[in-house]
């Protein structure tokens, strides 16, 4: 978001490999991409070559008052230029849509391929660093691209142009240009290392001061009803002098850069035209040559300034190619499955093995499955269960029990470490990832909706839906009325997560685009725990009509929401400590028991 | 401009910034002139004295063009950070001084990038864009006043050409901006693209919809590539409409000074010290359309924290009586109605009138989304009533000071926010004098006390952002301790014992029905048990209000109150 180029400076750590993953890119338009390299050479020895004609025309033909040779001499010139000109024209213009072509194309293959990486990459990283990818990242090529290649191969074009001519005309003189380019060298290193240790300081500055205000700004309604104004401006302008004194210092040491190299060109000039000045006296060097000599030396300073920020640049983005190529590269999620399950004709879902079809029941078991997030931290621990078709199983225990957890892993979003779970009596691991997830419905407790119409929204769940569906889909979760009060009624815009709906309207929503995917499976994972308990009443018997005929896996957080269930399983640190029907359990008195009458607390 | 104003404190550095840069830039003019006698007098006569002479001087004079530099960096730096600070620092104070419809009407996450991003984006441009801005016109002019003085005839081809190379990148400029904003929207769809996305991405997993998800970015990463093809084909114009004027101004200067030399009215050397000019007057140009185009980013930026900086608050503080405080707890609403913007149609609260007297414990019940909050909200003055008015302790709310009012009236909000730090510095939020013994006591009323005594590190212990480390029952009684801790003539509390079990729950109303019996108590709840001991309950249905009642007259009377009793008769927790 704010950050700055240069933060995402990182050394690259593979810069062979990067730059050829970029060439391979650059490679879809590699005709394009030669024209240009030519173009851009062309541009650069017309801009060299027509300098190099002023001599002879001022002292060949001005000086001896030759009009017919100077017209036609200007003519050969202007023919120089304008093929440089026409050239600048034209790499500029293919550099443009090639750039924008290569930018477009590793930012689809990154999106790409994020799709298929695997849920506990997702769950490694907030959401601002994975946009970091697509905002930071991707911008630091397309800027590289759109500038800096065509300016970097004009600029050593021209640089080495000039150098060979510098050595041509003295040798000996050209030591001096030699001498301080290293110079220049030797600071432009020391410099980037010196910024680059400041610009992170600064960055870790920048990242507290966001921090404390993305904290304070949505606490902001705290922070007002407890007058906490004053201690508040303080802290902030704490941070805030830190980031301003950081960042100085770090923009203190990469604004020195321009003017030191500026300086030691100069440097370089005057001691060029003094030893060349004594050269001329002493019959080394001709005046003549030393005024031309004196020219490229001259000119020489502003390519080379413009390469050796051009060079950053390259490097700041091969910075960020290497972290986006280095996504590309982690494995997406592993799926082996053979096994399909499709929908035929109306209401039967079937398994397909070995083309052989069967129908689908909806039995779950889990056998003996440990799992952890972290392999040294088990989450779930040896559990076994077992769902029968058309069964509705409630899973309750405290938040981190590993409620959630076990509908992860019927999802198979995570792989377990230790056992084994069957859908069917097949094993999940031979089954297709996307028939697995296609026949199971979730609805969880963080609804997310994605900008587009209600409708829209609702047929996520099926996309060929008709708007009957829609509307049947919406009416089951009794989402209907509350969408038909909208101004727009179905076709009303959501926007910003659906933020200009309540949290019970979106949950609505949520169940009907479930509902209208029709899954042979329901899980429910705190799914009415938002909305009031008069409204959920509204809504159960939706779900009731939802759930019927489908085996039903729910967490929930108000027990009287699970008390209907066919077995009720108690968790407690990732093991089943109670299982049985409502009535059992009661009569267990135990943990289930308490719960229940509220003598502890859940959460 | 408002930003211009907020660079007065450092305004120093800026002016030793330009007054650096400009002395710099002089240098760069003057060295070619020493340089000049090197030829001209040294190795004309022979001089090796003049030439070393002359050599030294221009050492020196490089050595100074350094120092001048260095210190620039350092001057343009401080200059564009403290105003970077000094702009926080309004726009921080500004947001404070915010009602919380002037706060919704932004919304906090744009106000968030207002100031941090764009804050960001001013400071760097103005630390990167200074120079040429400085350097340009000083380069474009003293080269048109050296050529004017060497031939003023020859000089009228800068006359024409600068203004039209002007008028190119004008237009150039001109034309891109437009389409750098269309440019700025599609990228910002592909972002809200890909946001949505990677935020729902266990329900596109879920609906194995991650082809449609692809399909749907192709559409807006194909949109933005022809848009910023569009945008940066026209931008790069610039390059070669340089090089062509330039290329043709080289060529006239050649031809017409050929001719004056002709006729006798210039020297050679004149005409090629004329030829250096060539490249100094464009690339100046060049150098202003790029600062140009930098700073048509920081313009939007700018206006956008104009606009925060620009918005006035729709609260009217006119009638507070500073000396004014509350002396006890009793609220009256008057006929109160509330809709959070003029502009909207429906009220979110119709018609509200109650009373209640000091020490008077409420409850208000209600489905989700029938405005109790907003109601709650209205005692505090976090927004004003649309119409009607709100009276505590005997005075209309907008006659408090918003820190007196704000300091006898405590509230637990439904959305608890810890802020990151230990568990003592949160709780004195409430009393930043409060001695030990009063935290402990306040948290022993919320029963908080065994589980932060159970801690390592017990009332030091670190809480993290948001205070995700603990548990929302935890949570919940940290917040009713720290709002404990402000001794409040009213305590609300907003939906803020939803995690706590029963006995709990209980625990603490009998403990502070003992301790604050003068404090006016308001309870909003979604479970009936939170509220069936209180001495009145409203019932709110709609943003309005149902009925009145305790909680045996309503379970006989009030068909809401039943249905809710009923739904909750068991095993809600």
């Amino acid at each position: 978001m704010s950050r700055n180029r240069m933060a995402g400076y990182k050394k690259p750590q593979d810069t062979g490999k990067t730059l050829r993953i970029l060439i391979h890119y650059l490679g879809f338009h590699r005709f394009t991409v030669i024209v240009v390299a030519v173009l851009v050479i062309l541009s650069s020895l017309a801009s060299v070559f027509g300098t190099y004609l002023l001599k002879p025309i001022v002292n060949d033909y001005i000086m001896v008052q030759d009009i017919a040779g100077l017209i036609q001499m200007l003519g050969f010139l202007g023919v120089i230029y304008g093929v440089g000109a026409l050239s600048t024209l034209g790499y500029n213009q293919l550099m443009v849509g090639v750039a924008q072509k290569v930018i477009a194309r590793i930012r689809k293959d990154l999106f790409e391929h994020t799709q298929s990486l695997p849920m506990s990459f997702f769950d490694g990283m907030t959401h601002g660093e994975l946009m970091s990818y697509f905002t930071n990242d991707v911008d630091t090529i397309a800027d590289a691209l759109n500038n800096s290649f065509t300016l970097l191969v004009q600029s050593l074009t021209v640089t080495v142009g000039t150098l060979v001519m510098i050595v041509v005309l003295s040798w000996q003189l050209s030591l001096v240009v030699f001498a301080s380019l290293f110079l220049m060298l030797v600071y432009v290193r020391y410099n980037s290392k010196k910024s680059r240790e400041n610009f992170r300081r600064q960055q870790k500055a920048m990242a507290s001061l966001n921090g404390y205000i993305e904290e304070i700004m949505t606490g902001q309604k705290v922070s007002r009803v407890f007058n906490h104004e004053v201690q508040d401006f303080d802290a902030f302008t704490q941070y805030s002098d830190a980031l301003r004194s950081s960042a100085t210092k770090a923009q203190t040491y990469a604004g020195r850069l321009v003017p030191v190299i500026v300086s030691i060109s100069y440097m370089n000039y005057s001691l060029s035209a003094t030893i060349g000045g004594l050269f001329a006296i002493s019959g080394l060097m001709s005046v003549g040559s030393l005024t031309a000599y004196l020219v490229y030396v001259r000119q020489s300073a502003m390519p080379l300034n413009q390469f050796s920020q051009q060079m950053n640049f390259i490097l700041i983005a091969l910075a960020g190619a290497e972290r986006i190529f280095n996504l590309m590269e982690m494995e997406s999620e592993v799926d082996e499955g053979q096994v399909t399950l499709s929908k035929t004709g109306d209401e039967s879902w079937t398994w397909t093995v070995d083309q052989q079809s069967t129908p689908m029941a909806g039995k779950v078991v889990f056998d003996q499955v440990s799992f952890g997030y972290e392999p040294k931290r088990m989450i779930l621990k040896n559990i076994s269960l077992f769902a029968k078709p058309g069964q509705k199983v409630a899973l309750v225990g405290s938040t981190g029990a590993g409620k959630t957890t076990i509908i992860n892993l019927i999802s198979r979003f995570y792989e377990i470490s230790k056992g084994s779970i069957f859908f069917d009596g097949i094993d999940l691991r031979q089954m297709e990832k996307s028939s697995l997830r296609s026949s199971l419905g979730m609805v969880n407790q963080d609804t997310h909706l994605f900008s587009g119409t209600i409708a829209d929204n609702i047929r996520y769940g099926r996309l060929e839906a008709t708007d009957d569906d829609v509307v049947a889909a919406a009416k089951l979760a009794n989402a209907d009325s509350f969408i038909r009060r909208l101004p727009q009624g179905y076709q009303t815009l959501l926007n910003n997560d659906g933020a200009n709906l309540s949290q019970g309207q979106r949950q609505l929503l949520s169940i009907a685009r479930t509902a209208i995917a029709d899954p042979p499976v329901l899980i429910l994972d705190e799914a009415t725990s938002s909305v009031d308990t008069r409204t959920e009443k509204l809504i159960e018997k939706g779900m009731d009509k939802l759930m019927q005929g489908r085996t039903v896996f729910v967490i929930a957080h108000r027990l009287s929401t699970v008390r209907n269930a066919d077995a009720i399983l108690v968790l407690e640190h990732g093991e089943i400590i109670e299982r049985g029907n409502h009535d059992e359990l009661l009569e267990l008195k135990g943990r289930y028991y308490q719960l229940y009458y509220g003598l502890s607390e859940l959460s | 401009m408002e930003v211009i104003k907020h660079m007065k404190s450092y305004r120093r550095f800026g002016v030793l910034a330009v007054v650096c840069v400009a002395a710099e830039t002089m240098f760069e003019l003057v060295i070619p002139i020493i340089m000049a006698d090197i030829i001209d007098v040294g190795v004309a006569q022979h001089n090796s004295a003049v030439i070393i002479r002359q050599g030294i001087l221009m050492v020196g004079c490089a050595l100074l063009s350094l120092v001048l530099g260095v210190m620039y960096s350092k001057f343009s730096a401080t200059f564009a950070n403290g105003t970077g600070y000094s702009l926080r620092e309004a726009i921080f104070k500004k947001i404070q001084s915010f009602s919380f419809s002037n706060i919704d009407h932004f919304s906090s996450s744009s106000l968030i990038t207002r100031l941090t991003s764009d804050v960001t984006i001013i400071a760097n441009s103005i630390s990167t864009g200074l120079r040429p801005l400085v350097r340009a016109p000083v380069m474009l002019l003293s080269a048109l006043t050296l050529s004017f003085v060497i031939n003023a005839q020859l000089a009228i081809v800068f006359l024409i050409a600068a203004p039209l190379l002007g008028l190119i990148l004008f237009m150039i400029i001109s034309r891109v901006r437009p389409l750098y904003r269309i440019m700025q929207d599609t990228i910002d769809k592909v972002n809200l693209t890909i946001q949505e996305n990677l935020i729902a991405i266990r329900v596109v997993k879920a609906f194995v919809r991650q082809d449609y998800e692809i399909g749907k970015f192709d559409v807006v990463n194909t949109e933005f590539e022809s848009n910023s093809e569009r945008a940066f084909r026209l931008a790069t114009l610039n390059m070669p409409a340089m090089q062509f004027i330039m290329y043709a101004t080289i060529i006239a200067i050649l031809w017409f000074g050929g001719n004056l030399i002709f006729v006798g009215s210039m020297k050679v050397g004149e005409l090629t010290g004329f030829l250096s000019y060539v490249l100094q007057v464009l690339n100046a140009l060049m150098m202003i359309s790029n600062v140009f185009m930098l700073l048509s980013r920081a313009l939007t930026s700018q206006q956008r924290i104009q606009e925060v900086l620009d918005e006035s608050n729709d609260m009217d503080l006119s009638e507070i009586n500073p000396d004014l405080e509350l002396q006890d707890g009793s609220i009256v609403f008057d006929h109160v109605s509330f809709k959070y913007s003029k502009s909207a149609q429906e009220n979110v609260l119709s018609d509200i009138s109650f009373a209640l007297d000091s020490g008077d414990t409420v409850g208000i019940i209600g489905t989700t989304g029938s405005s109790k909050s907003t109601l709650a909200q209205l005692i505090l003055r976090l927004y004003d009533a649309s119409q009607g008015s709100v009276i505590v302790s005997g005075h209309d709310v907008k006659e408090y000071s918003l820190e007196h009012l704000r300091d006898a009236i405590a509230i637990v909000l439904q959305k608890n926010t810890l802020f990151s730090g230990t568990i003592s510095e949160n709780l004195r939020w409430g009393d930043q004098f409060a001695s030990d013994q009063e935290l402990i006591d306040a948290c022993k009323i919320a029963n908080a006390h065994d589980f932060i005594m159970s801690k390592k590190d017990g009332y030091n212990a670190k809480v993290e952002q948001g205070g995700n480390n603990f548990s929302g029952g935890q949570k919940q009684r940290l917040c009713i301790a720290r709002a404990l801790l402000k001794k409040p003539r009213i305590l609300i509390f907003d939906d803020s014992t939803s995690a706590l079990d029963r006995a709990t729950e209980a625990n603490i109303w009998k403990q502070m029905q003992a301790t604050l019996p003068q404090t006016t108590k308001i309870i909003i709840a979604q479970k009936i048990s939170s509220v069936m001991d209180a001495d009145q309950i409203i019932i709110m249905d709609n943003g309005r209000i149902d009925s009145v009642g305790n909680h045996e007259s309503l379970l006989k009377f009030s068909e809401i109150y039943q249905e809710i009793f009923q739904s909750q008769q068991e095993g809600v927790l």
